[in-house]
């Protein structure tokens, strides 16, 4: 039904897609799997039409197509589902189901009528049991999935790229799901099903392509595989280890140690986003944190450093002194100091010169007789340009100017400004290229010899494995793992973080 | 190769430097350059603008809208607005006056308690802060949005001054007061000096200290700004309470030069505030903008105002004129910045 022949992505220093082949057949579930950053995501964007230009050809039924914008892949009859869902909340579900193709009465009004009744049929169809007229805010995340592919299914998609379809479902509503699956494969369309959860993949799917570092591996039927060949399918390559695994050294006090650390889910409070979470870093050491998306990661860094006060019970211990952490200054004043996921949005002010974003963090300290010397600014922000060799054209540069890596080496320098005895990096190396990301990590290195105490959370297993001293797996807010950095293997670190919940309920 | 190299590129390079440094120029002083241009027409067009008297009088008028336009500088640098300052400059001048010229007569404990001039100020002046900080509590405690709490405020303080003047203007407040809106010292308008230092105040905080950067750093990106270690709610407080204070200011300068403190005063003053600000360049989106760039903003308000009273232009005519203004001030801004 849709062939895809050698396509090549580029961005700007990344090769997203290398020469990648494979094919969808109408009437197949078709499991696209890899790890974050193997390239799912560009190849579904250019099987939508988000991304026009690339090398290769897309072939659809027969006829070679490049679809220029996502109305224009719709119209052939592609939909896609994201994972974060696109509708809107105050309006009701024809609304949202009509929305941008509504239909006119001969008066030039919106036809209400043939909305209700076209999307009763389609609700019925997929046997959602709602009116057609009820808001989507008070429908259950399951639900509104299910009227996103109502959505799908009204421009006659033929084929439907679901992206971690049941990222926020539960058990019952994962059936649900899988029901209108099949259905939708009795009708003889196609289907596209990005997911981490492999067991689900082993329910539904039919083929399955493996994509590992912008290549298509692999591909075959899910008949006749395991679950541990596919994991190895995911991962299997060599990891250029730089970091030679330091002894234990159990007597010496940690830098932190984190204690029963748990994270109520303020909208479901029955619910919790991190379980009981415990552990320690040592001096000196780096403790690599994998998870799988909504692990808890993120959570986690963002609890210890204050962000989570009022949701959150445990104890933090900083160098063996129990801590109280309510606000990110309390975490600062205990020597934390967080590189956070985002840096556009959580980490930079873009619209400010190179110094003033390196000394945010310091001003108070800078302070003269309530004024602040640009000298002592620029002073420090030279040494942290030299330090880290900062590629900018002068520490008045606009920090929005500057590369991705140049950007992270920005974030790191105003922490490291703060002389912090932990320092937490939420992914550190996203989206910038692979020289800046060699310099990351030989400087995350060099600080660790220094003795600061170092947590690096990533999605990235090869990141992981590259710089850490022991592996923290997280899965669904619990920890699941804690592996010394030379006994940690893809596979072990990759099987304890797939979820496991989806058969327990 | 490499002096080869760099031989070529030298001629070609200052010229280049020269172009974009021109530019930038231009850009800078747009607004000053849009006042000649706006000076000139009406030196040329009436014969009464380019006088002293007439000058004098300009900036005595506007040191005002200067005054209050400092404080909502600095609220839209941190991405809010400040709606209240014209009844909260209304209820200052009406408490400094109501103080100076009447006390507080307790009949029950059989007490009267008279203010001195300086007395009735301060508490003018600390009324504003105060309201000014309910503002920025609201915002920040009760995430009210900037635009809803100080609407209310409008409102709660027009109301509070309509009781305490009980709808009339309280007048005849002495010649020492009067002093401060109608005076002269060494040869400048008193309310002249007066804003003047509070710019120049206004100048220091906001390119010279650690609040300064603060607030132009929460514009900027307020969840980085967090992260960081700053204490956002306690910023906005801060700058929200500043501009209720010189809103109180504003207040007195009105007060004094009318020697009456009126209830309806300073009706739609914040819509001449933030026109300042925005013609002044400031982003509303915050985190971009100056205080001198305010200031040219409200002197071309103020000229472009009495040069159409002096040329006679009919005063529905001048509220069109002055909102094409700004809109055409905002419309080159967004051009202009759009470039970077």
């Amino acid at each position: 039904m849709l062939t895809v022949n050698n396509i090549t992505k580029r961005f700007p220093g990344v090769l997203a897609l290398d020469d990648v082949s494979l094919c969808i057949e109408a009437g197949k579930v078709t499991a696209l799997i890899g790890e974050n950053g193997a390239g799912k995501s560009t190849l579904m964007k250019i099987l939508s039409g988000v991304y026009p230009e690339y090398e290769g050809t897309l072939v659809w039924k027969g006829q070679p197509v490049r679809f220029t914008n996502t109305k224009d892949a719709q119209q052939h009859g592609i939909a896609i589902i994201h994972q974060e869902l696109n509708l809107i909340p105050h309006l009701s579900v024809a609304e949202n189901i009509f929305l941008g193709r509504e239909p006119l009465t001969r008066l030039g009004t919106v036809d209400k009528k043939a909305m209700f009744r076209e999307t009763t049929a389609l609700l019925q169809k997929l046997k959602l049991n709602v009116s057609a007229n009820a808001r989507i805010a008070d429908l259950k995340v399951g639900q509104q999935q299910v009227v996103e592919i109502a959505k799908a299914l009204l421009t006659n998609a033929e084929l439907i790229i679901m992206d971690e379809p049941t990222s926020a479902i539960t058990g019952s509503e994962v059936d649900v799901l899988f029901g209108i699956i099949e259905e939708l494969i009795r009708e003889n369309k196609a289907i596209v099903y990005v997911s981490h959860k492999l067991d689900e993949l082993f329910r539904i799917a039919d083929h399955y392509v493996v994509l590992r570092d912008g290549k298509s591996i692999e591909s075959g039927s899910m008949q006749g595989v395991t679950q541990d060949v596919l994991i190895q399918k995911m991962v299997g390559r060599k990891i250029e280890l730089l970091r030679k695994q330091t002894e234990d050294t159990p007597d010496e006090v940690p830098t932190l140690r984190v204690e029963n650390l748990t994270l109520r889910n303020p909208r479901k409070p029955a619910d919790s986003l991190l379980k009981s979470i415990s552990f320690q870093v040592g001096k000196g050491e780096i403790v690599g944190i994998f998870g799988l998306m909504g692990a808890g990661r993120t959570e986690l860094l963002e609890c210890l450093f204050g962000l989570h006060h009022k949701n959150l019970t445990g104890t933090i211990h900083i160098n063996s002194q129990e801590i109280t952490v309510k606000c990110p200054a309390d975490a600062i004043r205990a020597g934390m100091a967080l590189v956070p996921e985002d840096r556009k949005k959580d980490g930079l002010v873009l619209g400010m010169d190179v110094r003033t974003n390196i000394s945010l963090t310091l001003l108070k300290e800078l302070e003269n007789w309530g004024t602040i010397p640009i000298g002592r600014v620029t002073k420090l922000a030279k040494k942290y340009i030299q330090e880290l060799s900062i590629k900018t054209p002068g520490d008045g540069q606009k920090a929005k100017n500057l590369s991705g890596g140049n950007q992270q080496k920005i974030v790191l320098a105003k922490w490291l400004a703060t002389n912090p005895l932990l320092l937490l990096l939420d992914e550190p190396t996203r989206g910038i290229d692979i020289h800046a990301k060699s310099e990351i990590y030989k400087l995350i290195i060099e600080l660790a010899a220094q003795g600061l105490g170092i947590v690096v959370v990533s999605s990235e297993l090869p990141e992981i494995l590259a710089v850490s001293d022991r592996v923290l797996v997280m899965s669904e807010g619990k920890m699941t793992a804690n592996i010394k950095g030379c006994d940690a293997t893809e596979d072990a670190i990759l099987k304890a973080a797939i979820p496991k919940s989806i058969y327990e309920n | 190769m490499k002096t080869e190299t760099q031989k070529l590129a030298t001629p070609a390079r200052p010229l280049e430097m020269n172009v974009r440094f021109d530019k930038a120029q231009l850009l800078r002083f747009q607004s000053l350059i849009a006042l000649f241009l706006l000076c000139l027409a009406l030196t040329m067009l009436s014969d009464k603008f380019l006088t002293v008297s007439n000058l004098w009088n300009v900036l005595r008028q506007i040191s005002v809208n200067i005054c209050i336009s400092i404080g909502m500088t600095l609220v839209v640098l941190t991405a809010g607005i400040d709606l209240s300052v014209g009844s909260i400059l209304a209820l200052s001048g009406a408490i400094t006056a109501g103080l100076l010229k009447n006390g507080i007569e307790l009949p029950t404990q059989n007490l009267f308690i008279g203010f001195t001039i300086l007395g009735a100020i301060l508490v003018g002046i600390l009324c504003g802060t105060f309201l000014g900080a309910l503002n920025g509590i609201s915002i920040t405690r009760f995430k009210v949005p900037p635009f809803v709490a100080t609407l209310a405020m409008l409102t709660v303080a027009r109301g509070l001054t309509m009781l305490w003047t009980g709808g009339f203007p309280i007048s005849s407040l002495g010649d020492t007061f009067l002093y401060l809106g109608a005076g002269w010292f060494l040869g400048i308008p008193v309310p002249v000096w007066i804003t003047t230092v509070l710019v120049l105040i206004a100048i220091f905080i906001t390119k010279k200290t650690r609040l300064g950067t603060y607030i132009y750093a929460i514009g900027g990106n307020e969840s980085a700004s967090r992260l960081s270690g700053i204490n956002v709610k306690r910023v906005k407080i801060i700058v929200y309470s500043i501009a209720g204070a010189l809103a109180a200011i504003g207040g007195l300068l009105v007060t004094a030069r009318l020697d009456s403190a009126q209830p309806n005063a300073g009706i739609s003053y914040e819509l001449d505030s933030i026109a300042a600000v925005v013609i002044g360049g400031t982003s509303l989106s915050g985190g971009r903008g100056s205080i001198i760039g305010t200031v040219q903003g409200a002197i071309i308000i103020g000229v472009l105002n009495n040069g159409l009273v002096l040329l006679d232009v009919s005063p529905f005519w001048q509220q069109v004129v002055k909102g094409l203004v700004i809109l055409l001030a905002v419309i080159i801004d967004k051009a202009n910045s759009s470039d970077e």
